[in-house]
Order: structure tokens, then C-alpha cells, then sequence
């Protein structure tokens, strides 16, 4: 198989003048408003196309996209929480060997999984990485809203440190949320697939060029991208976007690839903005005492600072 | 024309998966059905069979892998045994929902715990009404001509259902029998390639799997349960078809010296062979017994059984898997209401024997004749009794 770099070698970057005018997913979903996994969700589809076959796992964007009128513009298909990325395998699979077969023509449709954190990071993860290992041809999207929204604001493994969710509840032995948040790029990237990346859509020309290339490279790539949720967070939904920003300006959600084993910053974050103005924006953090705050940009900084490591050390010329 | 072989039975069932041009096998080892797969990925190996050989990382997997290309158009077939199948269970609804002709074989074993690798049917005993077609092997014979019955079954349009083909666990998978291989082109004539309904194709995009809101939810099962009743003709008269074209001949209920008997043994599976040497031994001695033995399950052939029990007195129904709590095992158990519902008034005896892979003898045969004439005579209603249990 050819690696990630020659696949993109004469890769055409989105521009803002040429964003996809397709909607492959499009009027008639359900979506609270201010969702930022449905923008981010309309975003990828934009960015592969109508040729695109949809895998979704159960969780807020299947349930919004499916009932009573489709919102999928593509063929979609849903089986259950934990399985997307098993049946993105089984999809991909069949076509090969239909197309290899001469019963179906290779119209170069791309195969996308699409889950919620808590279906890619905690339930989901044993199928992921089974598929990831495997070597199937697809691209995995995590919309990480960092709870499980669907079933109402419980705690995921992907909830950040001292997150207030309705199974991490903040009192007096609580904090909310007890653990760090579990480093899903990292996990995928450690799968050695030629394709990795964070994304936010807040950078939206980013996150479709993330998709584009996603899409482009043969075998499994994992994108992760950050997706507020206004409803669990308990923030504004004219403050979606502002806070997938200030995420990334924060350094709490630092955009990065990872092709062919290589790091690559997508932003460095020369001067960033102090964990808490990122905090204070959202109701499900209002509990947080200072010495809190500081414990988080201590580890917010730390992981960063990995990561800056990470980039000198597997791009070594750059 | 085909040839006999002396074939070790799973070999067998990955061969005619084979002869019948699988697009698809998802596969996860769990024994005794392990064999069947590893043949398969043998012969794709060897490039005898042109198919995407799938090793997932769990049977969850595996039948989430078998939507995901049975959706996209592919002929696709897998293999699972007891805790496998457990695993299995959440995705099985999902696939007979979807409408998806995936063939599978369940190399029947017991569930933990005690964890046991040996046979009986509490496996698939707990998966009854995941809305797939189930049919029992007896031999290795059935075990090929029911697999290759499966995917003419499932992929009918007028069906669009999963098949699960039941064999016991070593006491098929890993015995050596004397099998009727049939060949390609005989395959091919009685099965031509699948051509899906409907797929995941972008040039005719649909959407599967959506939300059923509760004022569809009802109509959706029932349109599922309807499906599956419906398939009952076409599961016989694809039999016919495997008759003219093999030779042999399949029914939903066959029934052994049934003619005069006063008594029937009902059973499934492998036991059936034990069942009739039993029968013909209890006939020597001059005791009128038969044997009714179920080879569809789902759907269940309701009318063909209660013809074939209408001359017997006692139905002495042996299950093979335990139902806690309740006074008869799985199969009594819906045999009683079936005849309760028809206004049948033999006395159904039940006995659970044969767990875990404990061997059933002729002799307890002869034991749960003369338990079974007793607890007639006395015309209480019998509870479950257990066969051969050390106390
Ligand atoms: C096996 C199983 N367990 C639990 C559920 C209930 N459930 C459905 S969606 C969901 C949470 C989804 O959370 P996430 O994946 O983070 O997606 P989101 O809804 O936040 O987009 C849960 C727990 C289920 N459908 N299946
Ligand atoms: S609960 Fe959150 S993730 Fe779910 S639809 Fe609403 S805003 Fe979007």
C-alpha cells in the first residue's frame, strides 16, 4: 500500500472559495440549537462528498438524523452503540470483494464511521481498534462532546478533569469528574494508521482539509474532532463556536496530524490564553475553586509540552 | 456430479460455504466451531475462495462485521458457538430487523458457567426470538445441504431473513462421516449469485437502521414477525428444489415409526440418530414407541408437528437446555402451548438430559419411557426431570 505522504502528493487543499457546496447530510435533522457536533458533522460530509457510505453509532447524531425524516443526503446505515467502526469493516469488506468480483463498480465511495466519544472512547473502543488494526479502508470520525449526550449529560472517559455531568455530580467528595480525560488521538495514533488527526469547527476550512486528506489516504485514518455541546455544557448555543476556539487557544485542545507516524502541529499556540477564561464559559465548570484551575493548566500545559516533544521528535528536520 | 468423501463435518460446512461463492466470512475462534473457520481462511489462503476473510477481534464484531457487508450487497456467512452467540445476541435482532440474508452456523455448546467447551443447546435455546430462521442439523449430510438451503432461504426476496444452521457441538464438528460433496456447477444451478434488494449503494442512496418512533415501532415487528411466518413455504420449497436437484429430501418435522406408536420421543439435533437405535431397540422388545424430531425451529411448523404427534398418546420431549425457574425445559415448554392453543390432549412428559456434553445412553431412553407411562397413568402434570443426575 502506498503511504499517507505519496497519497497526498498532488493533494488540492480546500479553500474557502471552493467549500463544497454539496450537502450529503442535510435539512431535517433535530439537533438542539448551537450543536457543535451536527456543524462539525455537516462539515465532514461537505468535505467527502456524495460519494460517501455513512456509519453511525448510536448517540445524538444518529437519533437526530433519523427520525421521522432522514437528514442523509448518502446511504447510511445504523446498527447499534458500540459497533460503527465493526460495521464501517463489514461494509468495506463486501464492497471489496463485490468490486474485485466485478459485481459492483469501483465509483471510489468512501466508507466514514461517525460516533459520539462515548461510543469511540469507552464502549466502542475494543471494535475501533480491532478495525483500525485490521487495516480497513475508512475513516473514523470521533464527535467528541465529551459526555454521553444522548441518553442526558452522563460522564464518558472523555470528559474532562473536573467536569460537572450527571454521574460525576460535584459535592462535597466530588470534584465532578474525577479522572483526566482519556487521550483518544494518542490511542488511535498508536495504532500506527497512516492517518490521525484532531479538528475543530472552529477551524472549519482545517477540519474539512483534515477530512479531505482522511478520506484521500488508502487504509483507516481517526479524526478527532472537539464538538461543544451547548445543551450538556451548560453554555449558550451562540457559544458553540467561541468555545471550540478558545479550546484550542487555551492549548486544552491542541490541532495536530499525525501522517505516516509524523506529528505536525496544525496551530502552534504561541501565546495562550489561560485555561480559565476556556472554563468560565461553561456552567458545567462553575463549581471549580482556584486551586482547581491552576491544577488544570498545570496538566493542560504538561500535555502540551509532550506534545511540542512529540512533534521535534518524529520530525526531526522540520 | 458430486462425490462422497469422509470429511470432517466442519470441514464440510466451510467446503460448501465455498462451493456456494461466499463474498464475506467474519470469523473469532470459539470451539467447537473453530474448525470451520480455519478451513475457510485456508481456502482463501490457497485461493480457493474468492472472499474478504475478516478476523475480528470478537463476535460482537463478527456480526456487526456480517451487517455491515451483508448491507453493502456481499454474501456473507459466520460461525459462532455459546458465548460467542451470547455476544452475538444484541446484533442478532439487528440483523433480522434489517432484513439481512447472513448465514450462519452455530456449532451448539453449553453456556458458563461452569465454563464448558462440550455440547448441548443452552445457546441457542436463549437466542429463540431474535426473529432469525433456525434450522437443526442431525448429521454431516445436513449440515451441507442445510447450509447451502440457508443462503437460498435467506437471500429469496420474498424471505430477506438471517438463517442460523444448528449443529451440535464435537459430536458433529469433529466427527469424520461419509458426505455427499455436491459440486460447483450443482451449487451453482441451485444457487445462483445474490442479487440484494437493496444495498448501500450511493448511487441509490437509502438509509438503514433508523429510529423507529413508537408510531412505527409496532408496525416495523410486525412486519418482522410476518416475514419470518411467511418464509415457512419458501423454507420447503427450496427443500423441493435441494430434492430435484440432490436427491435428498428434507421436511420440517420428520417422524420415525410413528405410524402405530403409542409414545414419540421429540428431539432435535445430533440425539435424534441415539433417539432411533433407541426406537428400534424399544421396538424389538415389543414397547410401541416413534420419534418426531424438529428440524425448522423458527418458524416453528406448527401444523406438521401436531400431524405428526396426532396418532401418539405420550410425547416424551427431550430438551436439552434448562429453563430456571420454570417447570419444563425451552422446547416443552412451547410444545405445551402450541397444544394447549390447538386443543391437543396428549400427555407431554419432559426430560432435560445430555448437558454440558454428558452422554445420553439407550438405556435412559428405556428410564424415561417407563417415567414418562407412570406419570401418564397417574395423569399429573409432570415436572422437568433430569436425566442421569448424579446425586
Ligand atoms: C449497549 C448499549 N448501552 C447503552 C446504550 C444507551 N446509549 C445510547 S447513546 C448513549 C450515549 C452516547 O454518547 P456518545 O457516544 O458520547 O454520543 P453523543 O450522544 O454524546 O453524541 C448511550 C449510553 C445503548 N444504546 N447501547
Ligand atoms: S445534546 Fe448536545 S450533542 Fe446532542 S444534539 Fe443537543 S447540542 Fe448536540
Amino acid at each position: 500500500m502506498i503511504s499517507a505522504a505519496e497519497a497526498l502528493k498532488d493533494f488540492q487543499k480546500i479553500t474557502p472559495k471552493t467549500i463544497p457546496l454539496v450537502e450529503p447530510f442535510s435539512k431535517g435533522h433535530r439537533a438542539c440549537q448551537g450543536c457543535g457536533e451536527v456543524l462539525a458533522l455537516r462539515m465532514v460530509a461537505k468535505a467527502v462528498g456524495m460519494d460517501m457510505i455513512a456509519v453511525s453509532a448510536t448517540g445524538c447524531m444518529e437519533i437526530i438524523s433519523s427520525s421521522y425524516q432522514t437528514a442523509w443526503e448518502t446511504p447510511w446505515i445504523h446498527v447499534a452503540f458500540e459497533n460503527a467502526a465493526a460495521v464501517a469493516s463489514g461494509v468495506e469488506a463486501g464492497r471489496k470483494a463485490l468490486i474485485r468480483k466485478g459485481k459492483i463498480k469501483d465509483t471510489g465511495a468512501k466508507i466514514v464511521a461517525f460516533a459520539g466519544d462515548g461510543a469511540t472512547a469507552d464502549i466502542g473502543l475494543q471494535a475501533l481498534s480491532g478495525a483500525l488494526e485490521r487495516g480497513h479502508d475508512f475513516t473514523y470520525i470521533c464527535l467528541d462532546n465529551e459526555a454521553y449526550m444522548n441518553t442526558g449529560i452522563q460522564r464518558s472517559s472523555s470528559t474532562p478533569y473536573g467536569a460537572m455531568t450527571t454521574t460525576s455530580p460535584p459535592g462535597p467528595l466530588s470534584k465532578g469528574q474525577m479522572t483526566w480525560k482519556k487521550n483518544m488521538p494518542m490511542i488511535a495514533a498508536a495504532h500506527n494508521v497512516p492517518y490521525v488527526a484532531t479538528a475543530s469547527p472552529a477551524w472549519h476550512v482545517d477540519l474539512m482539509n483534515k477530512v479531505k486528506k482522511a478520506v484521500t489516504i488508502p487504509g483507516p485514518a481517526y479524526i478527532h474532532i472537539y464538538s461543544p455541546c451547548p445543551t450538556g455544557w451548560r453554555c449558550g448555543p451562540e457559544t458553540s463556536i467561541e468555545a471550540a476556539r478558545l479550546a484550542v487557544q487555551t492549548k486544552v485542545f491542541p490541532l495536530f496530524e499525525v501522517i505516516d507516524g509524523q506529528f505536525i502541529l496544525s496551530r502552534e499556540i504561541k501565546k495562550p490564553k489561560p485555561v480559565e477564561e476556556y472554563l468560565k464559559g461553561q456552567r458545567r465548570f462553575s463549581h471549580l475553586k482556584p486551586e482547581d484551575v491552576a491544577y488544570i493548566q498545570k496538566r493542560v500545559d504538561a500535555d502540551y509540552e509532550r506534545l511540542l516533544k512529540l512533534v521535534q521528535v518524529t520530525n526531526p528536520e522540520a | 456430479m458430486g462425490r462422497r468423501v469422509g470429511l470432517e463435518v466442519s470441514l464440510a460446512c466451510a467446503e460448501v460455504v465455498g462451493l456456494c461463492n461466499a463474498d464475506v466470512v467474519a470469523a473469532y475462534p470459539i470451539t467447537p466451531q473453530t474448525h470451520i473457520v480455519e478451513h475457510l481462511s485456508e481456502m482463501v489462503a490457497d485461493g480457493h475462495l474468492d472472499a474478504e476473510f475478516v478476523p475480528v477481534e470478537s463476535e460482537h464484531s463478527a456480526m456487526s462485521c456480517c451487517v455491515g457487508s451483508s448491507a453493502a450487497g456481499a454474501r456473507t456467512f459466520t460461525s459462532t458457538s455459546s458465548q460467542g452467540l451470547a455476544l452475538m445476541h444484541e446484533i442478532l435482532f439487528i440483523a433480522a430487523s434489517l432484513r439481512l440474508p447472513i448465514v450462519m452456523a452455530v456449532a451448539n455448546r453449553s453456556l458458563s458457567g461452569p465454563i464448558s467447551i462440550w455440547n448441548d443447546h443452552s445457546d441457542i435455546m436463549a437466542e429463540r426470538d431474535i426473529g432469525w430462521i433456525q434450522t437443526f442439523a442431525e448429521n454431516g449430510q445436513e449440515v451441507v445441504d442445510l447450509t447451502m438451503h440457508a443462503f437460498k432461504v435467506a437471500e429469496d426476496k420474498r424471505v430477506c431473513l438471517p438463517v442460523a444452521v444448528n449443529l451440535d457441538g464435537f459430536i458433529l464438528t469433529h466427527v469424520i462421516e461419509p458426505i455427499e460433496m455436491p459440486d460447483k456447477a450443482e451449487v451453482e444451478a441451485y444457487l445462483p449469485g445474490f442479487e440484494p434488494s437493496q444495498s448501500l449503494d450511493p448511487a441509490n442512496p437509502i438509509s438503514m437502521g433508523i429510529v423507529g418512533m413508537p408510531e412505527i415501532y409496532t408496525e416495523a415487528k410486525k412486519a418482522n414477525a410476518v416475514a419470518l411466518e411467511e418464509s415457512y413455504s419458501v423454507i420447503k420449497e427450496h427443500w423441493e428444489g435441494l430434492a430435484k436437484q440432490f436427491g435428498r429430501t428434507y421436511k420440517p418435522i420428520e417422524t420415525y415409526r410413528t405410524e402405530d406408536a403409542d409414545t414419540v420421543f421429540v428431539t432435535m439435533g445430533s440425539l435424534g440418530e441415539t433417539t432411533m437405535t433407541a426406537v428400534d431397540q424399544m421396538r424389538e422388545d415389543g414397547i410401541k414407541v416413534g420419534q418426531v424430531r424438529i428440524r425448522l425451529w423458527r418458524p416453528f411448523p406448527v401444523d406438521d408437528f401436531m400431524e405428526a404427534i396426532a396418532g401418539a398418546k405420550t410425547l416424551i420431549v427431550i430438551d436439552r437446555a434448562l429453563s430456571p425457574g420454570l417447570p419444563a425445559g425451552p422446547v416443552a415448554t412451547e410444545l405445551r402451548g402450541m397444544m394447549y392453543a390447538k386443543g391437543a390432549k396428549q400427555y407431554v412428559a419432559n426430560f432435560v438430559c445430555g448437558l454440558g456434553g454428558r452422554d445420553v445412553t439407550r438405556a435412559q431412553f428405556v428410564e424415561m419411557y417407563h417415567s414418562a407411562q407412570k406419570a401418564a397413568a397417574s395423569g399429573a402434570e409432570m415436572s422437568c426431570q433430569m436425566v442421569g443426575v448424579k446425586e
